[in-house]
């Protein structure tokens, strides 16, 4: 039965599609960067790499909204705190990796704890030299977060836009938090100034070109396992309760653990993306936090397609490369072309690009018939 | 022989006594001014001995009313440094620095003497030791003035500097003084100085008069009286002063608490009153007729704009700019709330999460729009003169005019708003629509355009909002922002479709969010309200007031 879904995945024709493009990419994108000389107009940048790495990333958080958002109806307007709080694990493994070679010399303690005058390390952070327990938090922070939020809130049947809203309110409050100087996380600097990932350099091509092709296979498996999840009987379910909550209720399916189960997956998904997007960039600051990030993912989804998955991953690409274009070549126009993107989309392509994509197939398959 | 008859003589010896008194007094009067002449003229003498003495000869010719008015301006001058003598005849002048210039006006005759360069003049230097007396002078003549604020802030000058040969005087104006909260200062006072006298009944006595004071000093006082060495004991020996100390002390604790409390809620309900007037535009967009706007804030930054374009319109009519602004405003955001509905929230009627992707993208636009038109940067708006200043109570109690000023605006747009739901025909067409809209349209109610005049009320609101928040914060193109989250958590807590809910909301929230602010910080207080919201919600879903009935389904 299981072996027979994802012979099923393996066999759509949009999967193959998508995870070919995956495949060639991280085939390609290492050749381009490693093996091509840097004067050939073939040569790929580091800084392209890293880029088109952090696009990934924001793919990865992209699917994980789709997730909750088009197989389950949930309209999170919080992912981006998911995201941040799953970097902000893996920055602090970072920080640690420093060690004394950080502006005050200090081994024991971070830059800017000896900057606070701080004496010893708060006690959350302890753990977070070794490597394996900074995985675990990344995703057991999100994850525990989702659940203590969901649990709450699908059991008291906050649905809708009520819902959203209050999903905002969480990020909102936890960008406050994380500004605070006393919550020991760096204030409002965040954590930077990292130098290597288990040994090695993050400056280096191979890293970055590794970091890259983690990410490329982070997504596909990701890809796999959404579509595996939406495809089982629990995704039958999620459908269902998306399309007729109280009716899924009434034949007698338990809807808010269903719910929860969902959300609390894809914010484990959105604490990876945020983990594999911290090393690529080099940075992460309580600005991930706010309100802004997280709804601009929200459009990313409805761009591509929502309810599709690689839909998702399509818009986040689009959207942030035009964002990248954008703010480097016109800064004055993108918040007005976002502004648009928003509400042509909802006005006119309430299914995306995708749906359009579709559209299009049908059309064309009907007049080959004809 | 003439004959004097004793009649004339006694009219002969009145007019000679007459001219005798008439003589001397003007003689004294011109020996005042020549006193006063000679006295001012000492004081561009170089060495502090010296000037010392000119301030107390000066002073001593403050005997009349004019003169003494006279005094005080010289005296006034030269402590804040505006005094100087010309280099060539020594004549003392004051100097009023205009644009650069040195205007000059003669101490004696009052007279303005024109600009003059500044290397004629020699600026008259005091230490510190002659501003403590020039200051004590000050406030001895300004007692006598007319004003009892300016009589007020004399006596408040005087504490800490005045010293036990003052207690005389102060008591002797004391029985003379009639405005009560000048007499209240003049107790302080004396009690102040009484503190320390050598006398152990005298110290009780003052410190009784001193219990429950609000006056810093006295607080300040009490609390050195109350020093301990280190091994804890009290540096205070006698127990009776120590008794009258500790129970001053408590009572002035008391009071203070009292105050700060009544300021706590003071502010609070400033906040609050910021609040209702941010989300009940929500309430009638969101609660009435289920739109989600994200746009609501920037509606309310665009009403802030108005009023920064309303000021820049007429500069010199400041005092009345909000009369005009305050309509404008809600024009403005009410035709930018309809073309907003119009244009898109009516395609999303029933899609609820599409029109919050959609309004927030407009909510993107307007922001860029204002920031490609007014700059990014924040734009002053002026406040007008009868909205600034405070209503002082006591020393630590004031509420300021502009906060007070916004609280009674907030009921009042809320009263109207109420007002207009209830008792006009619009109202009875929102409240249909809102309830049952086919039903309504069967009744011949053109439901588009109540849709239309609906959203355009609400936004309207939030133009006004904006006008108000102008007074209270920058107006930038994140001014919106702010607001958004907090409104709509209120609109939430309050229950929606619940204009009486939204009321206690926002004031409760205003009132909570300040009592939490100085336990836990003020970032933190806005967390854990946050916090509580979230957590209130899982409880309450439909807020503190939610509807019943046929509407509170779906």
């Amino acid at each position: 039965m299981q072996g027979s879904i994802i012979s099923q995945i393996l066999n759509e024709k949009n999967s193959q599609i998508f995870l070919g493009i995956l495949i060639f990419i991280a085939v390609v994108v290492p050749v381009l960067n490693l093996l091509v000389p840097v004067d050939s107009i073939f040569h790929l940048s580091t800084y392209t790499v890293t880029l088109m790495g952090k696009y990934l990333c924001f793919a990865l958080l992209a699917i994980a909204l789709d997730l909750v958002w088009g197989y389950a109806g949930i309209l999170s307007l919080g992912h981006g705190a998911f995201f941040a709080l799953g970097g902000y694990a893996m920055g602090m493994y970072l920080m640690r990796q420093i060690g004394d070679r950080g502006v005050y010399g200090n081994a024991e303690l971070p830059d800017f704890m000896v900057f606070l005058n701080w004496q010893e390390l708060p006690w959350f952070w302890h753990g977070f030299d070794q490597f394996w327990f900074a995985m675990i938090m990344v995703a057991l922070v999100p994850g525990l977060l989702a659940f203590i939020f969901g649990w709450l809130a699908f059991r008291s049947r906050v649905t809708g836009v009520y819902l959203s809203i209050m999903t905002q309110a969480l990020t909102y409050a936890l960008l406050l938090a994380f500004f605070r100087n006393e919550m020991g996380f760096g204030g409002n600097n965040g954590l930077t100034d990292f130098k290597d990932i288990l040994g090695f350099n993050l400056q280096s091509d191979n890293t970055r070109i590794t970091l890259f092709l983690i990410t490329t296979f982070t997504l596909a498996a990701t890809y796999i396992f959404c579509k595996y999840i939406t495809m089982s009987k629990f995704g039958r379910v999620i459908i269902a309760i998306r399309d007729a909550e109280d009716r899924a209720r009434f034949i007698g399916y338990k809807v808010e653990s269903y719910k929860l189960w969902l959300f609390v997956i894809s914010a484990v998904i959105a604490g990876i993306a945020g983990a594999l997007y911290v090393p690529q960039v080099g940075i992460i600051n309580p600005g991930e936090f706010s309100p802004l990030n997280s709804i601009e993912l929200v459009v990313w989804v409805a761009v591509g397609g929502r309810g599709t998955l690689y839909g998702a991953v399509v818009g986040a690409i689009l959207v942030n490369y035009g964002k990248t274009y954008f703010t480097g070549a016109l800064p004055e126009v993108w918040l007005f072309a976002l502004g648009a993107l928003f509400v042509l989309v909802t006005l006119y392509l309430p299914k995306g690009i995708m749906g359009l994509y579709e559209q299009y197939k049908q059309r064309y398959n009907k007049e080959v018939k004809v | 022989m003439k004959h004097y008859s004793p009649l004339t003589i006694h009219k002969n010896l009145f007019t000679v006594l007459f001219a005798l008194i008439l003589t001397i007094s003007s003689t004294l009067a011109v020996a005042e001014e020549s006193s006063f002449v000679t006295a001012s003229s000492m004081l561009s003498a170089k060495k502090f001995k010296e000037k010392e003495m000119a301030i107390e000869a000066v002073m001593q010719t403050a005997k009349t009313k004019e003169n003494s008015v006279r005094v005080l301006n010289l005296l006034q001058s030269l402590l804040a440094g505006k005094l100087y003598y010309k280099k060539s005849d020594k004549k003392i002048v004051v100097v009023n620095k205009v644009d650069g210039d040195y205007l000059i006006t003669d101490v004696i005759s009052n007279q303005n003497l024109g600009v003059i360069s500044k290397r004629k003049l020699k600026k008259i230097t005091v230490n510190n030791k002659l501003r403590r007396k020039l200051r004590s002078y000050i406030s001895q003549l300004s007692l006598e003035n007319d004003d009892p604020a300016v009589r007020l802030s004399a006596i408040q000058n005087m504490m800490g500097a005045a010293t036990a040969e003052h207690v005389k005087d102060i008591r002797k104006k004391l029985l003379v003084e009639k405005n009560s909260s000048v007499k209240g200062a003049m107790q302080t006072l004396i009690a102040l100085i009484e503190i320390d006298s050598e006398n152990k009944e005298v110290r009780v006595g003052a410190l009784n008069n001193l219990s429950g004071s609000l006056e810093p000093k006295a607080l300040n006082k009490i609390i050195s009286l109350l020093e301990k060495d280190d091994d804890g004991n009290y540096l205070e020996k006698d127990k009776d002063i120590l008794y009258a100390a500790i129970k001053a002390k408590r009572k002035i604790d008391e009071r203070r608490d009292t105050y700060a409390f009544f300021e706590k809620i003071f502010f609070g309900l400033s906040l609050g009153s910021v609040l209702l007037l941010a989300a009940i535009g929500l309430a009638i967009t969101f609660g009435v007729m289920g739109v989600i706007n994200m746009a609501h804030g920037e509606l309310i930054m665009i009403g802030a704009y108005t009023t920064y374009v309303v000021q820049l319109l007429m500069p010199n009519y400041i005092e009345y700019s909000l009369l005009v602004a305050v309509p404008a405003a809600f024009i403005v955001s009410g035709l930018f709330g309809i073309a907003i509905e119009r244009g898109v929230i009516r395609f999303l009627y029933g899609r609820p999460l599409e029109t919050l992707l959609a309004t927030f993208g407009i909510s993107l636009i307007l922001q860029q729009l204002v920031r490609s038109i007014f700059s990014p940067l924040n734009r002053s708006v002026e406040t007008p003169m009868w909205m600034s200043g405070a209503l002082e109570f006591n020393p630590i109690f004031s509420i300021t005019y502009n906060r007070l000023t916004i609280i009674i605006f907030s009921l009042f747009v809320f009263a109207l708003l109420m007002l207009i739901l209830k008792k006009t025909s619009l109202g009875l067409k929102v409240r249909a629509v809102s309830q049952n809209r086919p039903m309504a349209r069967a009744m011949g109610i053109r439901s588009e355009w109540v849709d239309a005049m609906t959203f355009g009320l609400g936004s309207g609101i939030a133009g006004v909002a904006g006008v108000a928040l102008s007074q209270l914060t920058n107006v930038g193109p994140n001014l919106g922002q702010t607001y958004i989250i907090d409104s709509f958590l209120v609109v939430v807590f309050g229950g929606v479709g619940n204009l009486w809910g939204t009321l206690v909301a926002a004031m409760s929230l205003g009132v909570f969010n300040k009592f939490l602010e100085p336990v836990a910080g003020a970032v933190l207080a806005k967390i854990l309200i946050l916090i509580f919201i979230i957590l209130f919600i899982q409880k309450k879903p439909r807020g503190l007031f939610p509807q019943k009935g046929r509407s509170a389904e779906n």
